[in-house]
C-alpha cells in the first residue's frame, strides 16, 4: 500500500512549520469531536431527566411479560429483559446461518451455470442475477410473506407433500426426530464411521505419496457413513421415533413447525444474497486465466483434478473476500425481518423492549454493538485470511 | 555447441504425421489442408507472420484446438475426440507457453511434481527426484521452494521446461517461448531449448529467433494465411529461399 | 523465385456453423450439455407460460372496483386505480404539477452535463448542482407565494426519489472528507474518519433509522422537533456517507504516486492538489462506484416504512392491505418491483458501460 504524499510535508513554506499545523489542526478536529459529543451527552441527559427515564442497564433484569412467537431457548412470559436479547439474538443467527447456507449454495450453482457452454443454461443464469439483484430485499421478504405465506389454505386446506410435509398459512410442517432405543448405538457407529473417513483419508493420500497408488477414497467414506450407522440401527433398534404432524381440530400436532416468518425471509433473504454470490463466483472463476487451463490440459490432468489442484484453489483466493462481505449482508439484512414481526434481535429488542421500557439509548446502543462486534470480528478474520493467502510476488 | 546441435542422426520412426488438416474459427478459414510429417528426433522451427496460423498448427497436435478436416496421428495415436486418446497423447507431448502459464498458488516444485505425481500416479519422492533432476538441468534448482510470482521471466520459462519435462514426453512443442521475455532473458531460455535439442528430443518451435532456428533446426518451415509455403533445411531456407512470400518475410525480420 | 498460390478461402464444414452449428456447438455439444438443455427448456416450459397466462392473457385491464375484476389472472385495475398514489403519495392533487416540474427541471438541467461537446461542462454541472437544490425544495415544499405542502403529505416514487437524491447528495461531501480523512498522514484525523466509517459500515440501516426516529430527538435541545422526514434523510446521509468514503477511497488509492508529487512539485497546498489535481481524477474513476453505491441506497429506501414514511414501497404495501382491494397483494408486490428493477437495472447498465469507457480510456 503506497504511503499517501499530504501536502504539508512536500511544502516549503518558511511561514508556517507543516509539523505545528498538524497538531493544530488534529488537536481542533478532537476538540470539535469531544464538544459535539459533550452537547450530545448533555441535550440527552436533560431530555431524559425531564422524560423521567433513569439510564443504565438495571432493566434488563426486570420480567419482560410478553410472549415471543419463536425461541431457540425456553422462554416465558415471566423471564426477564436479558432473556429476550439473548432470544432474539439467537433468532437472529439462525435466519443468518440458514441464510448463508442456502444462499451459498444457489449462489455457486448459479455462478457456475452463468458459465456453462450451454447457452440456455448461462442466458437462465444471468436472468437470474438480474431479477433478484435489482429488487429491494425488502420487497421480496414481504412478497414471499405477504402475497405467498399469507395466502396459504387454512390447516384443514395445507399443501402436502406425501403424509409427512404440509404447508399451510400457520406454517411449514416437517416431521420432528425423537431419540429412541437405538439412538446411543446410532450416534456412536456415526462417530466411527466419521472418524473412520479420516483416517481412510490421511492413509489413502500417505499411501499415494508414497507408492503413486490412487484408493478410492469418497465412495470407500460414503459406503462407510451408510452403512454403519444403518448396521447399528438395525442391531440396537431404530434411533428415533418420527413424530409426525396430524391434524387434529383445527390444526396440527406434532412435528417441527416453522414459521412463515422465517420461511418467508430466509427464502427472501437466500435468493436475494445468492444473485450476487453467483456474480462473485463467476468473476473468481474467470478471473483464473484460460493460459491455466491449457498448461494444466497440456500436462494431461484430467478435468476432475484440473478442477479440483488449478482452478479452485485459485478462485477461491478471488472469491472468498468478496464472498465474505456478502455474507456480512445478510447478516446485516436479517434486520429486515422485524418488518414482518419475525422475533429477531432488532424486532425484539429495538422494537418491543424499546416501546415497552422506553431505554431508547441502552436497546440501541446493545443492538448496534451486536452488529458492530459481528462485522469487526469478521473483517478482522478476514485481514488474517487475506495475509495468509495472498500470492507471493517479487 | 552449434557443432554438437546439428551432429544427429533422426529416428525412422514418424513422430508426427499432419495430413490434410483444415480448421476453421467460425467463418475463418485459419488452416488450409496442412500436410506435415515429423520423424522422431527432429527439430523443427515454424515461423510465418502473425495469425499465419503456426500456433494454431502445434496447438491442434495437443488437442488445445480442434481441427475439422484431416487426420493428426501422434505417436501412432490418431486424435479424435476420444478422450482416452486426447490423454495419452498429451502424456507424451509436453508444451511450453509464450505466457509461461505457471501455477502460481504451487512452488516451483509443486509445479513440477503436480503432473507426475496425478497423471503418472508417481510417489511423490520419486516425483521429487525427477523434479529436481530437470530443475538442476536447466540450472535453477534453488529456486525450488520459491513461488512463480518470486522468479524473473526468464527463469519462470525456464521453470516451464522443467515442469513439462518432468512428464518424460517424446515430444515439446514450444509457442513463442521467448517473445515475453525481456532481452536479456531470451539468451538463458534458448541456451536451455538447445541443450533440450542436444539430447535428442523431438522439436517443435514457433519462434522468430532466426539465430536458435540457424543453430537447432533440421528444417524451417514458413507459413502464411494458414498455408505452409516453404520448408527447407535452415541453410537453404536463410540463403536462398525459393518464395517470394518468404524472402520478403526474411527481409522484413532479419533487417531491423 | 517462384510466387506462392494461396488456396481459396474454404467454408467451413456445415456442421460448425450457422444455425445448426451454433445449436450444436451451444446447446448439444456433448450428452451432458444435451441434457443441461432439455432440463433448461423444461424450466422455462415450468414457469414462462403460467406467467404470461396470469399477467397477460387472463389479467383484468379495465375497470374501476374490485368487482371489474373478474377473469382468473391478474387485476391490473388495482394498480390504475391507486396509480397516483403509488407516484406522488397525499401530495394534493391541485399541486402534483409542481412535483412533475421538479422532475422535469432536474432531467432538463441535467442534459447539458451528459452533451460531451459543451464547452465549460464542468463549471455549469457544479452551478446545477449548486442552484437545483433548492428550487427543488422551493418547488415541492412551497413557500414564496406557492402553497406550503408539508412533508408527510409527501409519498409514493416522488418520496422514494427524494430520499435517494438527497441522501446521495449530502453524502458525497461528507464521503469525500472521511475518504481525504482516512488517508491523511495525522493519526487523530485517520482515528477519527476509520471509526466513523467502520461504525456505520458495521450496522444495519434499519437499526440506524431506528435511532433516528427515537434517539435524534433525544440528542437535540427540547426546543428543537425535527421533521420525520428530516430525521429519515439525515440517518440515511450518514449511513451513505460512510459507503462512499470507502468507493471514494478506492479512487485516491488508484492514483499514481507520481500525481501527488507532481502537485507537490508544483508547490500546491495540500487541498488545492486535492481540489484541482487529485479529486477530478479520483472521482472520475469512482463514477461507477458511485452509481452502485446509489443502486443500493435505492433499493434501501423501502427501509423507511419501519418509521412510517409512505415511500412508493410503502404506498403500495398499504394500498394491499386496504379493505377496498384485499387480496391483490400479489398484484402490488409485482408492479413495485417492476418499478424498483428499471431503476436499478438501468442503473446498473449505466455503471457497466462508464466502467468499460474508463478502462479502456486507462488503456490508451
Amino acid at each position: 500500500m503506497q504511503k499517501p504524499v499530504t501536502g504539508p510535508s512536500v511544502r516549503g513554506s518558511m511561514l508556517t512549520d507543516p509539523k505545528i499545523r498538524a497538531w493544530a489542526f488534529q488537536i481542533l478536529a478532537v476538540a470539535t469531536v469531544v464538544a459535539v459529543g459533550w452537547y450530545l451527552f448533555h441535550n440527552t441527559q436533560s431530555n431524559l431527566a425531564q422524560r423521567g427515564i433513569t439510564s443504565g442497564f438495571a432493566f434488563l433484569n426486570n420480567p419482560a411479560g410478553f410472549g415471543i412467537l419463536q425461541s431457540l431457548i425456553d422462554y416465558t412470559e415471566g423471564d426477564t429483559y436479558g432473556r429476550v436479547f439473548l432470544v432474539g439474538l439467537l433468532n437472529t443467527l439462525l435466519v443468518s446461518v440458514l441464510g448463508i447456507i442456502i444462499a451459498t449454495i444457489i449462489g455457486f450453482v448459479v455462478g457456475v451455470s452463468r458459465l456453462s457452454p450451454n447457452w440456455l443454461i448461462s442466458r437462465l443464469a444471468a436472468l437470474y442475477i438480474e431479477i433478484f439483484r435489482n429488487i429491494p430485499p425488502l420487497l421480496q421478504i414481504f412478497f414471499w410473506y405477504f402475497a405467498v405465506l399469507r395466502a396459504m389454505p387454512p390447516p384443514r386446506d395445507s399443501h402436502a407433500l406425501g403424509e409427512a410435509l404440509f404447508l399451510n398459512i400457520r406454517g411449514l410442517y416437517l416431521p420432528a426426530p425423537a431419540a429412541a432405543d437405538g439412538f446411543w448405538a446410532f450416534l456412536v457407529a456415526l462417530a466411527i464411521a466419521v472418524a473412520g473417513c479420516v483416517a481412510v483419508a490421511r492413509w489413502a493420500r500417505q499411501r499415494r505419496e508414497a507408492t503413486g497408488q490412487r484408493f478410492p477414497v469418497l465412495i470407500t467414506c460414503l459406503a462407510l457413513l451408510v452403512a454403519l450407522p444403518v448396521l447399528a440401527a438395525l442391531v440396537a433398534g431404530s434411533p428415533f421415533t418420527w413424530s409426525v404432524p396430524t391434524l387434529t381440530g383445527f390444526n396440527f400436532r406434532g412435528g417441527w413447525v416453522v414459521i412463515p416468518e422465517l420461511v418467508a425471509i430466509t427464502l427472501a433473504l437466500s435468493i436475494y444474497t445468492a444473485a450476487f454470490i453467483a456474480e462473485i463466483v463467476r468473476s473468481g472463476i474467470q478471473a483464473v486465466s484460460h493460459g491455466q487451463t491449457e498448461a494444466a490440459r497440456s500436462l494431461g490432468l484430467r478435468p476432475g483434478p484440473i478442477l479440483r489442484l488449478v482452478i479452485i484453489p485459485q478462485a477461491m483466493r478471488v472469491i472468498i473476500p468478496p464472498l465474505t462481505s456478502q455474507y456480512l449482508n445478510l447478516v446485516k439484512n436479517s434486520s429486515l425481518a422485524a418488518a414482518i414481526g419475525y422475533p429477531d434481535l432488532v424486532a425484539l429488542f429495538a422494537g418491543t423492549v424499546l416501546n415497552q421500557t422506553g431505554q431508547a439509548i441502552e436497546t440501541i446502543a446493545i443492538t448496534m454493538s451486536v452488529y458492530l462486534a459481528i462485522s469487526l470480528s469478521i473483517s478482522l478474520l478476514m485481514n488474517w485470511y487475506n495475509k495468509r493467502i495472498a500470492l507471493v510476488e517479487r | 555447441m552449434t557443432d554438437n546441435a546439428k551432429n544427429h542422426t533422426l529416428g525412422d520412426k514418424l513422430m508426427i504425421e499432419l495430413q490434410g488438416v483444415n480448421k476453421w474459427y467460425g467463418e475463418f478459414h485459419v488452416l488450409k489442408d496442412i500436410n506435415l510429417s515429423v520423424r522422431q528426433g527432429e527439430r523443427i522451427v515454424l515461423c510465418g507472420p502473425s495469425g499465419s496460423g503456426k500456433s494454431t498448427t502445434i496447438r491442434c497436435i495437443n488437442r488445445l484446438e480442434e481441427h475439422q478436416q484431416g487426420r493428426i496421428v501422434v505417436d501412432d495415436v490418431e486424435l479424435t475426440s476420444d478422450l482416452k486418446h486426447i490423454e495419452a497423447i498429451r502424456r507424451e507431448v509436453g508444451m511450453v507457453f509464450q505466457h509461461f502459464n505457471l501455477f502460481p498458488h504451487l512452488t516451483v516444485l509443486q509445479n513440477c511434481t503436480l503432473a507426475p505425481m496425478w497423471v503418472r500416479n508417481m510417489p511423490k519422492r520419486e516425483a521429487e527426484e525427477v523434479a529436481m533432476h530437470y530443475l538442476e538441468r536447466v540450472r535453477i534448482p534453488e529456486q525450488a521452494a520459491k513461488y512463480p510470482g518470486q522468479l524473473s521471466g526468464g527463469q519462470q520459462q525456464r521453470v516451464a521446461i522443467a515442469r513439462a519435462l518432468c512428464m518424460k514426453p517424446k515430444i515439446m512443442l514450444f509457442d513463442e517461448p521467448t517473445s515475453a521475455l525481456d532481452p536479456e532473458m531470451v539468451k538463458e531460455v534458448l541456451d536451455t531449448m538447445i541443450q533440450l535439442a542436444e539430447s535428442g528430443m523431438t522439436m517443435l518451435c514457433v519462434t522468430h529467433e532466426m539465430g536458435f532456428a540457424r543453430t537447432v533446426a533440421d528444417r524451417v518451415i514458413f507459413m502464411d494465411r494458414g498455408e505452409i509455403i516453404e520448408q527447407a533445411p535452415p541453410e537453404e531456407f536463410f540463403s536462398n529461399p525459393k518464395n517470394e512470400r518468404t524472402k520478403t518475410f526474411l527481409g522484413q525480420i532479419l533487417n531491423h | 523465385m517462384s510466387t506462392h498460390v494461396f488456396k481459396p478461402d474454404l467454408p467451413p464444414p456445415t456442421l460448425s456453423v450457422g444455425v445448426l452449428g451454433w445449436l450444436r456447438a451451444n446447446l448439444f455439444s456433448n450428452g451432458f450439455n444435451t441434457a443441461l438443455t432439455v432440463l433448461a427448456v423444461y424450466l422455462i416450459w415450468l414457469m414462462v407460460p403460467p406467467v404470461i397466462q396470469w399477467a397477460v392473457l387472463d389479467a383484468n385491464w379495465s375497470g374501476t372496483t374490485r368487482e371489474d375484476c373478474t377473469a382468473d389472472g391478474a387485476c391490473w385495475v388495482f394498480i390504475q386505480n391507486r396509480l397516483q398514489q403509488f407516484m406522488y403519495g397525499f401530495y394534493p392533487l391541485s399541486q402534483r404539477w409542481r412535483v412533475d416540474l421538479t422532475v422535469l427541471a432536474a432531467v432538463l438541467g441535467a442534459v447539458p452535463i451528459f452533451v460531451r461537446a459543451m464547452p465549460r461542462r464542468w463549471i455549469y454541472a457544479i452551478g446545477y448542482l449548486l442552484v437545483y437544490p433548492w428550487l427543488a425544495f422551493w418547488l415541492l415544499h412551497g413557500g414564496l407565494g406557492l402553497q406550503i405542502v408539508e412533508t408527510s403529505q409527501w409519498g409514493g416514487l416522488m418520496l422514494t426519489l427524494v430520499i435517494a437524491v438527497v441522501g446521495i447528495a449530502g453524502a458525497m461531501p461528507l464521503g469525500i472528507l472521511l475518504a481525504l480523512g482516512r488517508r491523511s498522514h495525522m493519526p487523530a484525523i485517520r482515528v477519527i474518519c476509520v471509526t466513523f466509517i467502520e461504525f456505520w459500515r458495521g450496522v444495519p440501516l434499519i437499526t440506524v433509522l431506528f435511532m433516528s426516529s427515537v434517539m435524534l430527538p433525544l440528542f437535540l435541545p427540547e426546543q428543537i422537533s425535527i421533521d420525520k422526514l428530516l430525521r429519515a434523510l439525515i440517518a440515511v446521509t450518514l449511513f451513505e456517507a460512510a459507503y462512499i468514503a470507502e468507493v471514494v477511497r478506492g479512487g485516491l488509492q488508484a492514483i499514481p504516486k507520481g500525481q501527488y508529487e507532481a502537485a507537490g512539485a508544483l508547490g500546491l497546498g495540500y487541498w488545492r492538489m486535492m481540489g484541482l489535481v487529485i479529486l477530478p481524477q479520483a472521482l472520475k474513476l469512482v463514477i461507477p462506484g458511485i452509481v452502485n453505491t446509489f443502486i443500493a441506497l435505492f433499493k434501501d429506501t423501502s427501509l423507511v416504512i419501519i418509521i412510517g414514511l409512505f415511500d412508493l414501497f410503502n404506498s403500495i404495501h398499504q394500498a394491499t392491505v386496504d379493505p377496498a382491494w384485499l387480496g391483490f397483494a400479489t398484484e402490488g408486490y409485482v408492479f413495485a418491483a417492476a418499478v424498483y428493477w428499471i431503476f436499478c437495472f438501468g442503473m446498473s447498465r449505466y455503471s457497466m458501460r462508464l466502467e468499460r469507457r474508463l478502462h479502456t480510456g486507462h488503456k490508451r
